[in-house]
């Protein structure tokens, strides 16, 4: 059993509290991608569970062991880094087996083990050569399959593929993808792209300032943001923001700001009700505004100019400005408007944002 | 800012489990030091600190006891205070030491930065037998400075100088000069040495930290108007600042505690006009056998090499703060 | 213009460049050319008709000879390499461990330890032979090989230390890191994986410490005082003047001879000097 568990697991550095707070249980073969912006403690975290960075409180086990005392060699995992780390005086072969060799396997199992990883991630015809006569895409193969060959109870990865161009990142997305589904080992992934996150994790783990903003799968990051800063962080282009106002007109509530008027959905009014008279964050994905048609309920409709049109093939990206709010639509390519026209646009109520201006929490 | 924590499925929940905390089964204490960071780096720094601490602590220590007593060879002495202080200090042979070392390490070193700084500037371009010439300028370096010294001896012989006999068939001079039979000429002449000697030092390293200046910056300063001169004086000049100043440290250092230049070169003489303070300290202590006078004499190179690396430290933290 | 620019090179660079040359080299021409020249053309009299000092139409290896066979002098060479390699050898080892620390892990003190090495730099040798003589009789090295040995390492470490300190902050921290997940502890990490890394570095140190254990010259005149111990540089001032006289053809052959290994050393290993020689103020 392979879980890791995190519990109030805190990192100080001196004046600094880089991880508040965080409590995570990975399970056994889950693959678990931390993701959020420079500085959000994602990397300190996972160093932490790897034994590179002291534990300034809390507890990380992983399996049935509480590691906070243990080296990291002696915490049976494996990590790849983001520039690789190959040892630049071995051969490929000999990077691979090191793990092994300090463990004192016999040559046999050695060879069988590296020439399997090879195998898989393709890299048997470089066995004999130095990193340096190697490309990026093959020292971060080789990354891998050094970590592989040890078969770890768990892989740490601390954004092996940032230091790719992005052609290969997305090829190796999917070969690592494969390769989870493949060997089926817990797996802690650290990226700032929320793509990668997206398209690599079982569940994802957001963070921002030391804390863990929210963990879940992630479509329902994605469909149910706990906050602003997840809901305008997951999704590209980003999560369209207006400030409004709650107001009362004709028994129902509306959200509003200058120029931009919409209905509060039956199903949020009861949520929304106390926030009457104040001011609130409404949120609305580009993918979710369309050119209006009869058929778009009026209610959920409004008027905005278009400043910028970005047609890029598979789809059109409208920059319009509805009132003193500016937003991206995300409409279909045979889409036909020009600049300075003025729309009409329709939201779906039902995948409406509203945040708290002061807690940014999803109301 | 705390946000609750909105779990997906599998989040932790209050499960209180009380985990068994690993323990270092089987690790013997030796490897438990090679693992942890404090324990290592002092068994890694002892070797280096007893060395140092046995013959360059110890010894400085001694020798400043040694300085304040009277001990001269087979015979312990006591305390006198600073008596050999202020009988080095009344001595004229030892004022004029002093002063020769003063003299000398100006000199040297300002020629040294000089010839230094140019050759560096010459060798900064491409030319053909460039390694073979920077290869080779660095012989009076690497060559033990007693034998060199020797043969500048030789050259600058009275009987039988080649400098002499050069100058003498071109018309130059008309009787022999002096090289080492004056005071002030073999000081002259140490200095040249030691200029010869130590230039190549200054002549690489401000290579090394010419060829870190971004030749981007002389072409714009170039397409500015600024001519050869003036492009050395603003441009090359204050970025080569730093890594000047940390050599003339350590030429500062070297030439004022010379030794063997001048022991071989005249002895101290000739009638102790060539003294430096190292040798006459050897005259004295070693030669003479006044070990506590000896040890006084030396140690008045160290307020002055302080004060020369404390100024020079100061200069650089402004330099590299501003 | 071009004719101009010609000119300029000619009188700006080759000509300094020359004159630099030529004044680095003239002295060890002159040594060697003194060694083989026969005794009557070095100390012929300047008003004599055929007196050419520059070179010689005899040559003669009578000088070279009467070095190696009738002095110490074989002995010296092998007494200053001997004495250089291992009080090298120490130096590393102190160096390499040392500018690891100082590099790379994190402990109290570990400022005040650094700078301490380097203040360690501002007390020459020069000030401390006099105590130190006494001291290395009362551990009894006196007159040993072991007495320069054990004293050398004191101007040879701080430069190794500073030198591979610098080297190893060229290295990235992930090497170990890796190193340490892959089942290293911190000091097999060190061993398998940086030193390896640092052999360029090390050789650097290594040859720069080996020529300055060849220079040095007042610890062993003080701590040696029978012919046969010495080293080349004590060997040639004090043993090859008999009375007043000095026999400039011996002692030339002598100077040359002596230096031979170092250059020679040097010579195959130019780089890594140079590197040890920058990397050393660098740090």
């Amino acid at each position: 059993m392979a879980q890791v568990v995190m519990k109030d697991l805190n990192k100080k550095y001196d004046e600094v509290h880089a991880v508040k707070d965080v409590n995570l249980h990975i399970r056994d073969k889950e693959f678990v991608v931390l993701v959020g912006p420079s500085g959000c403690g994602k990397s300190t975290t996972l160093r932490m569970v790897a034994g590179l960075e002291e534990i300034t409180a809390g507890e990380i086990t992983i399996g049935d062991r509480v590691v906070n005392d243990l080296p990291p060699k002696d915490r049976d995992i494996a990590m790849v880094f983001q520039n690789y780390a190959l040892y630049p005086h071995m051969t490929v072969y000999d990077n691979m087996a090191f793990g092994l060799k300090m463990r004192k396997f016999p040559k046999a199992e050695i060879q069988k083990r590296v020439q399997e990883a090879a195998e898989i991630l393709g890299i048997h015809e470089l066995l004999k050569r130095k990193p340096r006569q190697l490309s990026g895409g093959q020292r971060q193969r080789v990354a891998v399959g050094r970590a592989i060959v040890r078969h770890p109870q768990v892989f740490l990865f601390d954004e092996p593929l940032s230091n790719l161009d992005a052609k290969l990142r997305v090829q190796m997305r999917v070969e690592l993808k494969r390769l989870h589904d493949r060997l089926e080992t817990t797996a802690i992934y650290v990226t700032h792209d929320q793509v990668e996150a997206m398209t690599l994790g079982d569940r994802v783990v957001v963070m921002k300032d030391g804390w863990v903003q929210q963990v879940g799968e992630p479509l329902e990051l994605y469909s149910r943001p706990a906050n602003r800063f997840v809901a305008g962080f997951i999704g590209s282009p980003a999560m369209n923001f207006a400030d409004v106002t709650i107001g009362e007109a004709g028994g129902v509530l509306w959200a509003e700001s200058p120029g931009f008027r919409v209905k509060v959905p039956p199903p949020r009014v009861d949520r929304l009700r106390p926030h009457k008279g104040q001011r609130v964050t409404l949120g609305v994905r580009p993918e979710d505004l369309h050119l209006a048609s009869p058929t778009h309920p009026a209610d959920y409709t409004f008027d905005a100019t278009v400043e910028v049109v970005e047609p890029l093939g598979s789809e059109i990206l409208l920059d319009i400005r509805a009132g003193n709010t500016p937003m991206v639509a995300r409409v279909d390519p045979s889409v036909r408007v020009k600049v300075h026209e003025t729309v009409r646009l329709a939201l779906d109520p039902e995948r409406l944002h509203f945040f708290d201006v002061k807690t940014e929490a999803n109301i | 800012m705390k946000t609750p924590l909105a779990g997906g499925a599998g989040s932790a929940t209050g499960v209180q489990v009380a985990l068994p905390r690993s323990r270092a089964s089987g690790r013997s204490g030796l490897a438990r030091a090679l693992e942890h960071e404090q324990l290592l780096a002092a068994g890694l720094l002892a070797p280096t600190i007893i060395l140092l601490g046995l013959f360059i602590a110890y010894p400085f220590v001694m020798g400043v006891w040694l300085s304040l007593s009277d001990t001269s060879v087979g015979n312990p002495g006591r305390f006198v205070g600073l008596q050999n202080f202020v009988k080095a200090w009344q001595d004229s042979i030892f004022r004029t030491a002093f002063g020769n070392t003063v003299f000398y390490t100006f000199w040297a070193t300002l020629f040294k930065l000089a010839l230094g700084m140019w050759l560096a500037l010459l060798l900064n371009r491409h030319f053909r037998g460039k390694r073979l010439v920077r290869a080779s300028m660095l012989l009076p370096f690497i060559i033990p400075t007693v034998l060199s010294t020797f043969a500048w001896r030789w050259m600058f012989d009275p009987t039988f100088s080649v400098l002499n006999w050069t100058l003498y068939k071109t018309g130059f001079i008309v009787t022999k000069l002096p090289f080492l039979s004056d005071g002030t000429w073999a000081m002259w002449c140490a200095i040249v040495i030691n200029t010869w000697r130590g230039m190549p030092f200054f002549a690489i390293t401000l290579l090394a930290g010419l060829q870190t200046i971004n030749p981007d910056l002389h072409e714009a300063a170039s397409l500015d108007g600024a001519n050869a001169w003036r492009r050395f004086w603003h441009v090359t000049w204050p970025l080569l600042k730093p890594v000047t100043l940390v050599v003339v440290v350590f030429s500062v250092i070297q030439t004022f505690s010379d030794f063997q230049l001048i022991y071989v070169l005249t002895g101290g003489g000739p009638a102790n006009s060539t003294h430096l303070v190292a040798t006459y300290a050897y005259q004295i202590g070693v030669a003479t056998g006044l070990l506590g006078e000896g040890a006084a004499i030396s140690l008045f190179m160290l307020p002055v090499l302080l004060i020369v690396v404390w100024a020079q430290l100061r200069y650089l933290r402004r330099l590299e703060g501003a | 213009m071009v004719i101009e620019r010609r000119w300029k090179t000619w009188v700006f660079f080759y000509l300094p460049l020359t004159l630099f040359v030529i004044g680095t080299l003239f002295p060890f021409y002159w040594m060697f050319i003194t060694a083989i020249r026969p005794d009557a053309e070095l100390y012929r009299s300047w008003r004599a008709v055929n007196n050419a000092p520059f070179w010689t139409l005899q040559p003669t290896l009578a000088h070279v000879n009467d070095l190696l066979a009738k002095t110490t002098f074989p002995r010296w060479l092998w007494n200053t390499f001997f004495i250089a390699v291992v009080s090298t050898g120490i130096s590393l080892f102190c160096g390499l461990l040392g500018g690891y620390a100082l590099a790379r892990l994190r402990f109290p003190m570990a400022g005040m330890l650094g700078t301490s090495i380097f203040v360690t730099y501002l007390v020459p040798p020069t000030l401390l032979f006099i105590p130190l003589a006494d001291i290395i009789r009362s551990f009894q090295l006196g007159n040993t090989p072991w007495a320069l040995i054990l004293t050398y390492p004191t101007f040879l470490i701080p430069f190794c230390t500073w030198l591979l300190m610098g080297y190893f902050k060229t290295i990235p921290r992930e090497l170990e890191e890796c190193a340490r997940i892959d089942g290293a502890t911190r000091f097999g990490a060190m061993v398998r994986i940086i030193f390896p890394i640092a052999v360029p570095g090390i050789l650097s140190a290594g040859i720069f410490a080996f020529t300055l254990s060849w220079n040095e010259f007042i610890y062993a005149l003080v701590f040696l005082s029978s012919p046969e111990r010495k080293t080349v540089p004590v060997g040639v001032v004090s043993e090859l003047i008999r009375g007043d006289i000095y026999f400039w053809g011996q002692l030339m052959a002598g100077a040359l001879l002596g230096s031979v290994p170092v250059a020679l050393v040097y010579s195959f290993f130019v780089e890594y000097y140079v590197t040890g020689l920058t990397g050393s103020v660098k740090g």
